[in-house]
């Protein structure tokens, strides 16, 4: 009996080990497990065998058909485990062909750099005010000292309309009346961003209609060293922390002092190249005290009350930060321009 | 403006190297764009000034002379046909080049640069050669060599005697006070810390008074301050010297003669620009006596021929300077063609006299006569500087043309002012620029300046006199600028303001507006600017077979730049189907929005209405084109409206509604408009296909919408709770409804919502189905219906019983039959 349990075992896994297949491990599982099978029969042979033996032969019969049915399970697994992975390989894709093209939208490079800027001077506690572009001859100039016949007037070439009086706005400028307006008698700062015309050939450095951001600040305390720290805190978010910045005289005349920034050309590092003709230096905004006759114009007694004001072209901004060469591909709403700023 | 060095060290001097000296200047607010090196081309070891020695004939040609020149480090032969060197001359100053010097080639047309060679011209060697000016790239000029002043110092390089560095100075409006080498020189001085000596110049007065020789009469002095006059008789017409033309045309300016040059070269000198007259030419008045110069006002329609040779006919608004018999000149702007220096002029009536500068502006710009005295005259110049140009001028015409100049002047001074006083607060300083500074620190930048300086009785002003040429400083403001532009820009602190932060109240139309750009830009769309000047006839364009729209209803540019950026446009709908056609020459799909304004006239106001509009257009493959996506279908209608929806949704408004729409330029069976609140907020649709044409847009849809920002925002509400989650099983059912056409979809499902309640979470219409089995006029709409209860997992009966009841008020509302 022992002898023939041996015999069982050893032809078990001799034939396990040639089981590939699901069907083939069913035959064996059958052929030896089987209500059929070799075990079984050996078992059901026990009874004919003298009593003294049978708790040994019994023994090992049990003994052997756990053992076959742990061989059984460990097979299945292996079975399945091979069938997954030859299912997988089946699966198998060429995972370099492009991907699905999503058609995904962009947001004007102005637009982006308009919510730049914005966000900055949010930071630094200023509201967003706007006002028209059509705008009369008093707020774009006269309330700005621009009377008539001023010699600056020249500075700001100018669409008039054939309505007397009325012009497109050259600047957000006139948006500074409007907002000492609008916030009398509180101490307030604002940035004005928007549209602006000017009277002049179309280059590829100039367009007749441009955005601006003017800045204005009103306060009981407000000083130049304020604009310079303002307008660096600006310009170190805007182009990086190691920018620098350099003031000199200029003329507006709605500021006095006024000035002009200029920020060391970050191509070159200030040693002057293409970019900042050489001098190391681009301008980037001009800027000033409010003169003391705009703030009586808005309302506010310059004896109490001072303040700052600045503008710069958002566009320039842009161009200097993405090394954009032609303003005209602002405006000309080409969308092979426009979706390079995804 | 052009600034030759060496001219300005004639005033003032320095010891900065020349890169520190243009920093200095454009911190000082005097902004160098450019230098220029005159010379620096000319070798310093190869083109000489020298002297000739002595010209003989060439031999063997007529027309070639040969000359010996001492360049005072040798002596050389050379051959040369220069039509002003002649047989027997000698003692001229030259400039001498030898061999290897580089110089341009006086006979091509173009700039050729060529160096010099030794060689035999007919058969005598010329060792080098003496230069014209073209040769040196001074002028064109290379009928002759250059013949320098008898002064010259032989033996010294060219470059350092004829060259020098000129500045190109960019000056802002207020500078008008720089507009010369005087005003530079006191900015030079101010800016390396010198006292600046205003310069003296000594006048030989020789012939008899000029009082009695002229009469002269001011009779608008609202237009002309001061009227100064010197007489010259007996010039004599030449070429100015050598070195007031260099210096001329260093400056930009080109040389006449003696009388003219040295006018000019006082101009841009001093500042003051002076005319001169033919003293014999000017007519006394018509009841006799000397000739008389009157300062007036020019009748309307007045005729007057200026110098340049055009006629003008005036309005009346121009000041005229005229002689006993008519107009002479165009006071600052121009003189008369009568009056002016000739070859034959003996007798000079100097002018040098001030004028209003906004009327120069005015007469300067209408007769389209920018003169330099008309654009000093513009800016503003100094009244006291007329008597210090006459003896200038006066002793140049004196020594450079043999004049007798007549002992005093003629000096109407109408408009004299006294000196400004400017009370300055020293408190100011620390006010406006954040620092604070002795009083002694701000006197002596302001002293540095030309400024007098005072302090008041308790110290904490300065009284401040205003020199006359500082026409730019009237008040403290003024003074301000001109401390912190001493003390230096770059010196002042930098802080962030100290003063508390105002209360930041919320932007909403702001963030409405940045928040519907989000979304569109989610939604696939490319955001376009477009020019807010458009013509009528593009506007026409989404009318077509209209007539031309009534051009006074709109916004109209006087001057525009060309006639496409004339009018200002009432609908954003052309320029961005303007660009959509433009970029479907470079790309099969379009979508795109824009959001900008259009200007609308207000009855009653004058300024316009500019409300907000959000255009957006579509058109090409629903898909981009791919391996995935061989055929797509174009986009259409429906992808707009789902646009359109999503902007809705987002925005949060509430109450909107389509409804079948017309616009001339859409499709009339395929246009909708957008109604909030039953009010039209915008309209949408396929373009009609002769617009589509007329744009110049392929045969296919083009789906284009125009929405009107402000309606959307006011019909906006923020979310004001959340609507809770359930976690209960959901039950699907399906429902198709057979109605007529003409039931409006919409209505069926807001029946199906209203009938539902609470229950029912959500109907998604997903199939639409018009077909023979339906008969005619009919359509099938199929919904899927999803109900679930907040607390309970519904049973399948209770589904069933809610959309039993839905089919009843279907059938009850629009006749509905049910499809199984």
């Amino acid at each position: 009996m022992l002898q023939e349990l041996e015999r069982i075992e050893t032809e078990a896994k001799a034939k396990l080990a040639l089981v590939t297949t699901a069907d083939a491990l069913e035959a064996w599982r059958a052929e030896f497990l089987g209500k059929k099978g070799a075990l079984t029969a050996a078992l059901r042979s026990l009874g004919k065998m003298p009593p003294e033996e049978r708790p040994a032969a019994g023994q090992r019969a049990n003994q052997l058909r756990a053992e076959l049915e742990a061989l059984l399970a460990e097979k299945e697994e292996q079975l399945a485990q091979e069938a997954l992975t030859a299912e997988l390989a089946a699966g198998a894709i060429d995972v370099r062909l492009p991907g699905r093209p999503q058609a995904l939208g962009t947001l004007h490079i102005t637009s982006q750099t308009l919510r730049r800027i914005t966000d900055i001077f949010h930071g630094m506690g200023f509201q967003v005010y706007r006002s028209g572009e059509v705008e009369d001859d008093v707020t774009n100039f006269q309330l700005l000292n621009l009377p008539p016949d001023h010699p600056a007037r020249d500075m700001w070439s100018t669409f008039y309309l054939t309505d007397p009086g009325l012009l497109l706005r050259t600047h957000t400028s006139p948006g500074q009346i409007h907002a000492m307006r609008h916030y009398y008698p509180e101490p307030f700062r604002v940035i004005l961003p928007g549209k602006c015309y000017r009277f002049e050939q179309v280059t590829s450095r100039h367009e007749f209609m441009f955005y601006q951001v003017e800045g204005l600040v009103v306060g009981h305390n407000i000083t130049m060293a304020d604009l310079k720290g303002v307008l660096l805190n600006f310009a170190q978010q805007m182009f990086g922390p190691e920018r620098r910045l350099r003031f000199r005289p200029s003329y507006f005349p709605f500021t006095e002092p006024s000035a002009e920034a200029d920020m060391d050309c970050a191509l070159c590092g200030g040693k002057g190249c293409h970019l900042c003709k050489g001098t190391g230096w681009l301008e980037i905004l001009g800027c000033g005290m409010v003169h003391p006759q705009v703030l009586r114009n808005g309302g506010y007694d310059p004896a109490v009350y001072s303040g700052f004001a600045f503008g710069m072209g958002p566009e320039r901004i842009a161009m200097l930060k993405h090394g954009i060469d032609d303003i005209r591909l602002f405006y000309g709403a080409d969308v092979r321009f426009l979706q390079q700023f995804a | 403006m052009r600034v030759p060095l060496g001219w300005v060290r004639d005033l003032v001097s320095w010891d900065l190297e020349l890169p520190a000296l243009c920093e200095r200047l454009t911190l000082g607010g005097l902004e160098v764009a450019g230098v220029e090196q005159v010379g620096a081309e000319w070798d310093r070891t190869k083109i000489w000034v020298g002297e000739v020695l002595r010209v003989e004939q060439h031999p063997n040609a007529d027309r070639l002379v040969l000359a010996t020149v001492d360049y005072g480090h040798g002596v050389l032969q050379v051959v040369t046909g220069a039509p002003n060197l002649h047989v027997g001359d000698h003692g001229q100053k030259v400039v001498l080049a030898l061999e290897g010097a580089r110089l341009i080639d006086g006979h091509s047309d173009t700039l050729r640069y060529q160096t010099l060679k030794r060689g035999k011209i007919r058969g005598i060697e010329s060792a080098g050669m003496v230069c014209s000016e073209k040769e040196l790239g001074i002028s064109n000029e290379h009928e002759g060599i250059l013949i320098l002043d008898a002064d010259a110092p032989k033996g010294v390089p060219f470059a350092d005697y004829y060259g020098d560095t000129v500045l190109d100075l960019d000056l802002t409006p207020n500078l008008a006070r720089c507009f010369s080498m005087l005003g530079v020189a006191r900015e030079v001085a101010a800016l390396t810390g010198q006292r600046f000596v205003e310069p003296e110049y000594p006048l030989q007065t020789e012939g008899p008074a000029i009082a009695g020789q002229v009469e002269i009469e001011v009779a608008d002095p609202d237009l002309c301050p001061r009227y100064s006059a010197a007489l010259i008789r007996d010039v004599h017409i030449a070429p100015s010297p050598g070195w007031m033309q260099r210096r001329l045309k260093l400056a930009g300016m080109r040389p006449i003669n003696n009388l003219v040059d040295i006018t000019n070269y006082v101009m841009l000198e001093l500042g003051q620009p002076l005319h001169a007259f033919d003293y014999r030419r000017l007519r006394p008045r018509a009841a006799g006596g000397v000739p008389a110069i009157i300062v007036r006002r020019a009748k309307p329609g007045e005729r007057m021929n200026t110098l340049d040779g055009a006629q003008h006919t005036l309005s009346g608004q121009e000041l005229l300077i005229t002689d006993g018999a008519g107009p002479v000149g165009i006071a600052g702007v121009m003189g008369g063609l009568e009056s002016e220096v000739t070859e034959q002029t003996v007798d000079v009536l100097l002018e040098a006299a001030n004028f209003d500068n906004i009327s120069i502006r005015h007469t300067s710009a209408a007769l389209k006569l920018p003169s330099e005295a008309a654009q000093r005259f513009g800016r503003g110049v100094d009244p006291e500087l007329t008597l210090v140009a006459l003896r200038r001028a006066a002793e140049l015409m004196r020594t450079l043309a043999g004049g007798t100049v007549a002992r005093g002047f003629v000096d109407l001074y109408p408009g004299k002012a006294p000196l400004r006083h400017v009370t300055f607060p020293l408190a100011e300083v620390p006010r406006q620029l954040g620092i604070s500074l002795a009083r002694q620190e701000v006197e002596g930048m302001l002293t540095l300046l030309g400024f007098g300086c005072a302090p008041t009785g308790d110290g904490t002003a300065l009284e401040v006199v205003v020199p006359s040429y500082r026409l730019d400083v009237s008040i403290p403001a003024d003074l301000i600028e001109e401390v912190a532009r001493l003390y230096g820009y770059d010196r002042l602190p930098t802080t962030l303001i100290a003063e508390e932060m105002p209360h930041l109240r919320p932007e909403p139309a702001l963030e409405r507006e940045e928040r519907a750009r989000d979304v569109l830009v989610a939604c696939g769309l490319t955001e376009i600017i477009t020019y807010s000047l458009n013509t009528l006839e593009s506007e026409a364009r989404l009318a077509p077979g209209a007539p031309l729209p009534d051009g006074t209803r709109y916004l109209r540019v006087a001057n525009p730049l060309s006639r496409e950026t004339e009018y200002l446009r009432q609908t954003l709908m052309a320029s961005v189907l303007e660009a959509v056609a433009r970029n479907l020459r470079f790309v099969e799909r379009v979508a795109v929005f824009e959001i900008g304004h259009i200007y609308l006239r207000q009855e009653g106001q004058a300024l316009p209405a500019e409300p907000t509009k959000i255009c957006i257009a579509l058109t090409g493959p629903r898909e981009p084109r791919s391996w995935l996506a061989q055929e797509s279908a174009n986009m259409d209608y429906y992808d707009l409206k789902g646009i359109v929806e999503a902007l809705c949704r987002h925005l949060g408004v509430q109450g909107a509604s389509f409804e079948p729409g017309t616009h001339s330029a859409l499709h009339p069976g395929r246009a909708a408009h957008l109604l909030v609140n039953g009010q039209v907020a915008g309209v949408l649709g396929e373009l009609h296909p002769l617009v589509r044409q007329q744009f110049d847009l392929p045969e296919q849809a083009v789906c284009l919408a125009e929405l009107d920002l402000a309606m959307l925002i006011a019909a906006a509400q923020p979310v004001a709770r959340h609507t809770p989650i359930s976690r209960m099983p959901t039950a699907k059912l399906d429902l198709a409804v057979v109605v007529d056409e003409a039931v409006p979809s919409d209505r069926v499902e807001a029946t199906i919502r209203e009938t539902g309640g609470a229950l029912l979470v959500d109907v998604v219409l997903f199939d639409v189905y018009r077909g023979q089995q339906l008969g005619a006029g009919k359509k099938s709409l199929a919904y899927s219906l999803t109900f679930q209860s907040p607390d309970k997992t519904l049973t399948s009966e209770e589904a069933v019983q809610q959309r039993d009841r839905i089919v009843r008020a279907l059938q009850r509302a629009f006749q509905a039959e049910i499809r199984s």
